[in-house]
C-alpha cells in the first residue's frame, strides 16, 4: 500500500491538487462565483492527504530498509535505530523538502478548518496562494530532488546516516523550525490576499496575527532548539556561531517579530497597515531565502546538503517568483490601501514603531553581514568571512535601545501618554532595575554584559510590574485582584510572558559572555582545577555500542573537596563512515552548566595520557529556557485570540442547541 | 498632532536607527573582516601579526605532531596549497573530522617567524565535502580541473600534496 511508487504519485497528485488550489479559487474570486471559491478549503485538505500519504511512504521505504530506494539507500542503513531510521527521513535533502511541502500542507489545511469565520473570498484568496508556493515545492521536489527514485541494482545495506545527526535534538529540530519557517507563508497569503482584494482592516489585522504569533512561537523554539544542539553536540561549548544558516533562522525571526507587534497596531488602532503587509511579504521572502540558502550551498556552511546548480537555479527561480512577484503586487496596490489613526512619539503606537525600526535595524546588520562575504566573492573574487566579532560589535549596540524600549512600551497607554504618569508606573522597574546593575557589577565583566544584563532585569521587572498594576495590587482587596486577573487578557499575559521570557535569555547570553574554559592533557588520577572547581580524571574505558566503538572517561568534580558530581563523556568512533563524534557530559543546576569534553588518547598503558576539555558556563541554560519562555507567552496570547474569533460562533451554537 | 508631524516623528526615528546601523556595520566591518588567504599567499606577502585570517588547505600527511606544553596539549601540523606550507600551531582538541591529508580551514593569526598561531580550526562536518575555499584554491593552482570531473578523492590527497609541497 505504501511503496515508493505509491508515494512518488501521491506527491504528483498533490502537486495537481495544488496548481487546482491556485488557480480555480483566484479565478472564481475574480469572477465573483462562489462556489469555485468554496472549492478552496476542500482542495487544502485533499492536498494535506496526498501529502501525509506520500510522506508516510517515504517513512515506510525507510522503516523497513528498501535500499532499492535511491534516497533510503544513501541515507540509512540496516543497523540503524528505529528512530533514527524515522528521523533521518527529513535529515537529507530530498526528505527535507518534502517534509517542508508536507508543512505547507498542513498550514493551509488549517486555514480551512480554523478560518470559518473568515469571509469567502478573503479565505479563497488565501489558499489560492498557499496553493501557488505549494505548487512551486511539490515541482521543485518531483523534477529535481525526488526522494522516491529508485536505484539497480539495489545495495545489500545502505551508506549509514551522518553520526552528528543522530540525536533526538537534532531530530526533532527541522520539523519545529521548518513548521516556523513554512507558518509565516500563512500571514504571506493574507498579505498578498489583502493585497488583490485592496482593503486592510482591524479584523484583517486580528485574523493574520494569530498565524504570525504561532509560527513565531515554533520558529523561536526550532532556533532555541538547534542553538542548544550545537551547544551539547558539537562539544566546542559554543551556541551559536553566526554561521549562514543560523542567520538564515535569525533574520526572518527579527522580522516575524516586529510583524507581530506591527499586525497589533492594525488590529488595534488601524494603523501601520501597508508596512504590516511588507513585513508579513518579507518574513516569508527570508524564510524562503534562507532555505535557498541552505538548499544551494551558495553559502558555505555546515548545513549544506547538497551543491546541485540545477536545484540552485530552479530554486532561485521559485524565488524570484514569489518573492519578485507579491513585491510587485505590493508596489502596485499598497498606494490603494489608507493610512489609519493617529498617534503621538509617546504612545503604545510610538512604542511599538521604535521596536519595529530597530529590529529591522538589527535584521538589516545581520543581512549585510550574511550577504557581503558571497557578494564581495563574487564581485571582487576575494574570500572574506565575517563572524562573532562583527556581529557581536554591530548588533549589542543596537539591542540596547530594544531592551529599553521594551520595558517602557508596556507601561504605555494607546494614542497619547502622559510622562509623569508613565514614569510613576515605572518607578518601582527602575528601582529593581538599578538593583540588578549592581548584581551585574558583581557577577558579570565587560561593560556591554554589564549594560545588557541590568536591562533585561529591567525588561523582565517591567513586565512584571506592569502586570501587577493592572491586576490592581496596592489598592484592592484580594479576591478583587484574582478577579481581575482572570479577566485580563490572555493576550496579555503572553507578551508579559514572552518580554520575561526575552529577558532571561539576554541574562543567559550575558552569563555566557563569563565562560572560563581549559584544555588539559592529563593521566589517570590527575587533578586540574578551573575557576575553584578541581577536576579529576578518575577512570577511562572502552565499549561498544549497536554501531559504533566508544572510549568513556569518568570526571569527577569537587568543590573545597565536596564531590559535586562525576561526568561521563564519551568519544565515539563509527565504523561504517569510518567518522568520529563527541558525546559532552553536561551537569547543570540551571546556574552553571559543568560541561566535560574527551578527546584524544595518546601513548599506551599506565602512561597513557587523555586530552580533556573542561568547561564552566554560568547561566547557560537560561538561554533556551528563555526561548521556551518567550514560545509559551506566545502560546498564551493565542489562547486568548482563539477564544475572542470563535466566540460569536460558539455562543449562536450554544443558542441554538438552547432552543 | 498631525499627520505630517508624526511622518516627520518617524522619519527621524528611521533615520537615526538606520545611520546608526549603518555606522556600527561600517565600524565592525572595518576591524573585523577576516580575509581568506592560501599559504602560497601568506609565504609571498606575510600579513601583519595583528590581522586575524582564515588560512585554508590541505593538511600534510606525515606533518601533524603533538606535545604538552604546560599540561596543554598543542598541536602543530603542516597547510599547504600545493605551492608552500606553513607550520600552525594550535593549542587544543582538533575537531573529530581533522585528518591529515583532508581541507582544513584555521582562524589565527601569522607570527614573525611565519609559522601560524590558531584560535580555532575548522573541518567539514561532511567528510567529501571540501571547503569552497580550498577548491578555489585548488583550481587556481592547477591541482584540480572540475572539467575532468570530481575533485581527487580524499586518500590520494596524502601523496599529491605531501610530495609537491615538500620541495
Amino acid at each position: 500500500m505504501f511503496g515508493p511508487e505509491q508515494g512518488h504519485f501521491a506527491l504528483a497528485l498533490a502537486c495537481v491538487l495544488a496548481l487546482i488550489q491556485f488557480v480555480v479559487p483566484l479565478w472564481g474570486a475574480h469572477k465573483r462565483n462562489a462556489r469555485l471559491v468554496a472549492l478552496a478549503p476542500f482542495l487544502a485538505v485533499s492536498q494535506l492527504l496526498a501529502l501525509a500519504i506520500s510522506f508516510f511512504s517515504l517513512i515506510m521505504c525507510a522503516v523497513h530498509d528498501d535500499f532499492s530506494v535511491q534516497n533510503v539507500a544513501a541515507n540509512s542503513a540496516a543497523s540503524k535505530p528505529l528512530l533514527y531510521k524515522i528521523t533521518g527521513v527529513w535529515g537529507n535533502h530530498e526528505g527535507s523538502v518534502l517534509l517542508w511541502t508536507l508543512i505547507l500542507g498542513v498550514c493551509g489545511a488549517a486555514v480551512a478548518a480554523f478560518g470559518r469565520n473568515l469571509p469567502d473570498i478573503l479565505r479563497g484568496r488565501v489558499l489560492a496562494v498557499l496553493g501557488g508556493v505549494s505548487a512551486g515545492f511539490q515541482l521543485f521536489c518531483l523534477l529535481t530532488s525526488n526522494p522516491f527514485d529508485r536505484v539497480f541494482p539495489a545495495p545489500m545495506d545502505g551508506q549509514g546516516m551522518n553520526p552528528l545527526l543522530q540525536d533526538p535534538g537534532l531530530a526533532f529540530h527541522p520539523p519545529i523550525l521548518y513548521t516556523g519557517y513554512v507558518g509565516f507563508a500563512v500571514p504571506f497569503a493574507f498579505a498578498v490576499a489583502a493585497l488583490l482584494e485592496g482593503r486592510v482592516d482591524a479584523a484583517w489585522g486580528r485574523w493574520v496575527r494569530p498565524w504570525a504569533v504561532a509560527a513565531w512561537c515554533f520558529l523561536t523554539c526550532g532556533i532555541a532548539l538547534g542553538s542548544w544542539w550545537s551547544y551539547y553536540v558539537l562539544g566546542w561549548g559554543g551556541y551559536w556561531f553566526w554561521d549562514p544558516v543560523e542567520n538564515a533562522s535569525l533574520i526572518p525571526w527579527l522580522t516575524g517579530t516586529a510583524l507581530v507587534h506591527s499586525a497589533i497596531v492594525v488590529e488595534k488602532r488601524e494603523g501601520l497597515k501597508i508596512w504590516t503587509v511588507l513585513l508579513a511579504i518579507a518574513t516569508f521572502s527570508f524564510s524562503l531565502s534562507g532555505t535557498f540558502l541552505v538548499r544551494s550551498g551558495i553559502l558555505n556552511s555546515v548545513h549544506a546538503f547538497a551543491n546541485d546548480p540545477a536545484r540552485g537555479v530552479f530554486i532561485l527561480g521559485l524565488l524570484a517568483l514569489v518573492i519578485g512577484g507579491s513585491l510587485a503586487l505590493f508596489a502596485w496596490r499598497a498606494p490603494s490601501l489608507t493610512s489609519g489613526g493617529l498617534f503621538s512619539p509617546v504612545s503604545r503606537e510610538g512604542s511599538l514603531v521604535l521596536n519595529n525600526i530597530l529590529l529591522c535595524s538589527i535584521c538589516a546588520v545581520v543581512v549585510t553581514g550574511t550577504m557581503y562575504p558571497p557578494f564581495m566573492q563574487l564581485l571582487a573574487g576575494r574570500t572574506i568571512s565575517v563572524g562573532k566579532p562583527f556581529f557581536d560589535a554591530a548588533t549589542i549596540p543596537l539591542t540596547i535601545p530594544l531592551l529599553l524600549a521594551m520595558g517602557v512600551g508596556t507601561a504605555l497607554p494607546w494614542k497619547r501618554a502622559q510622562l509623569a504618569r508613565t514614569f510613576s508606573h515605572l518607578f518601582v522597574a527602575a528601582i529593581i532595575a538599578a538593583v540588578g546593575l549592581v548584581l551585574c557589577f558583581w557577577k558579570f565583566s565587560g561593560a556591554l554584559p554589564i549594560a545588557c544584563g541590568a536591562l533585561a532585569i529591567w525588561v523582565m521587572a517591567a513586565s512584571v510590574t506592569d502586570i501587577l498594576r493592572r491586576v490592581g495590587l496596592g489598592h484592592s482587596s484580594m479576591s478583587e485582584m484574582l478577579a481581575r486577573s482572570r479577566n485580563l487578557p490572555r493576550s496579555s499575559w503572553g507578551a508579559a510572558l514572552a518580554h520575561i521570557g526575552a529577558g532571561i535569555t539576554v541574562l543567559g547570553l550575558c552569563g555566557m559572555s563569563g565562560a572560563q574554559h581549559a584544555i588539559v592533557e592529563i593521566h589517570v588520577g590527575e587533578t586540574r582545577s578551573l575557576a575553584g572547581d578541581d577536576w579529576t580524571l578518575l577512570n577511562v574505558h572502552d565499549y561498544a555500542g549497536p554501531n559504533y566503538r566508544a572510549m568513556q572517561a569518568d570526571i569527577a568534580i569537587r568543590h573545597n573537596g565536596r564531590l559535586i558530581t562525576t561526568l561521563h563523556p564519551e568519544k565515539r568512533d563509527f565504523t561504517t563512515q569510518n567518522q568520529t563524534t563527541t558525546e559532552v557530559a553536561i551537569h547543570t543546576n540551571f546556574i552553571t552548566d559543568l560541561y566535560g569534553v574527551v578527546g584524544d588518547r595518546h601513548g599506551t598503558g599506565a602512561d597513557a595520557t587523555y586530552v580533556l576539555r573542561l568547561h564552566r558556563n554560568p547561566l547557560a541554560p537560561w538561554m533556551w529556557l528563555g526561548g521556551l519562555v518567550m514560545a509559551i507567552g506566545g502560546a498564551f496570547s493565542l489562547s486568548d485570540r482563539r477564544l475572542r474569533v470563535g466566540a460569536p460562533k460558539r455562543a449562536a451554537t450554544r443558542n441554538m442547541a438552547q432552543a | 498632532m498631525t499627520r505630517k508631524t508624526r511622518r516627520l516623528w518617524i522619519v527621524i526615528a528611521c533615520l537615526a536607527c538606520i545611520s546608526s546601523a549603518a555606522a556600527l556595520t561600517l565600524r565592525a566591518f572595518s576591524s573585523n573582516i577576516v580575509f581568506f588567504m592560501a599559504p602560497s599567499q601568506v609565504k609571498a606577502n606575510p600579513p601583519s601579526p595583528a590581522r586575524t585570517i582564515r588560512l585554508g588547505g590541505m593538511v600534510m600527511a606525515g606533518s601533524l605532531h603533538r606535545i604538552t606544553e604546560n599540561g596543554a596539549p598543542v598541536n602543530s601540523f603542516n597547510v599547504t596549497d600545493g605551492q608552500a606550507a606553513v607550520e600552525v600551531h594550535y593549542t587544543g582538541i582538533l575537531p573529530d573530522l581533522f585528518r591529515e591529508g583532508q581541507s582544513v580551514v584555521a582562524l589565527g593569526t601569522v607570527q614573525k617567524d611565519g609559522g601560524f598561531t590558531a584560535s580555532e580550526v575548522l573541518a567539514k562536518h561532511d567528510e567529501t565535502y571540501m571547503p569552497k575555499e580550498v577548491a578555489d584554491e585548488l583550481k587556481r593552482t592547477g591541482k584540480w580541473d572540475p572539467r575532468f570531473g570530481k575533485a581527487p578523492d580524499a586518500a590520494s590527497w596524502d601523496t599529491m600534496t605531501a610530495k609537491k609541497a615538500g620541495g
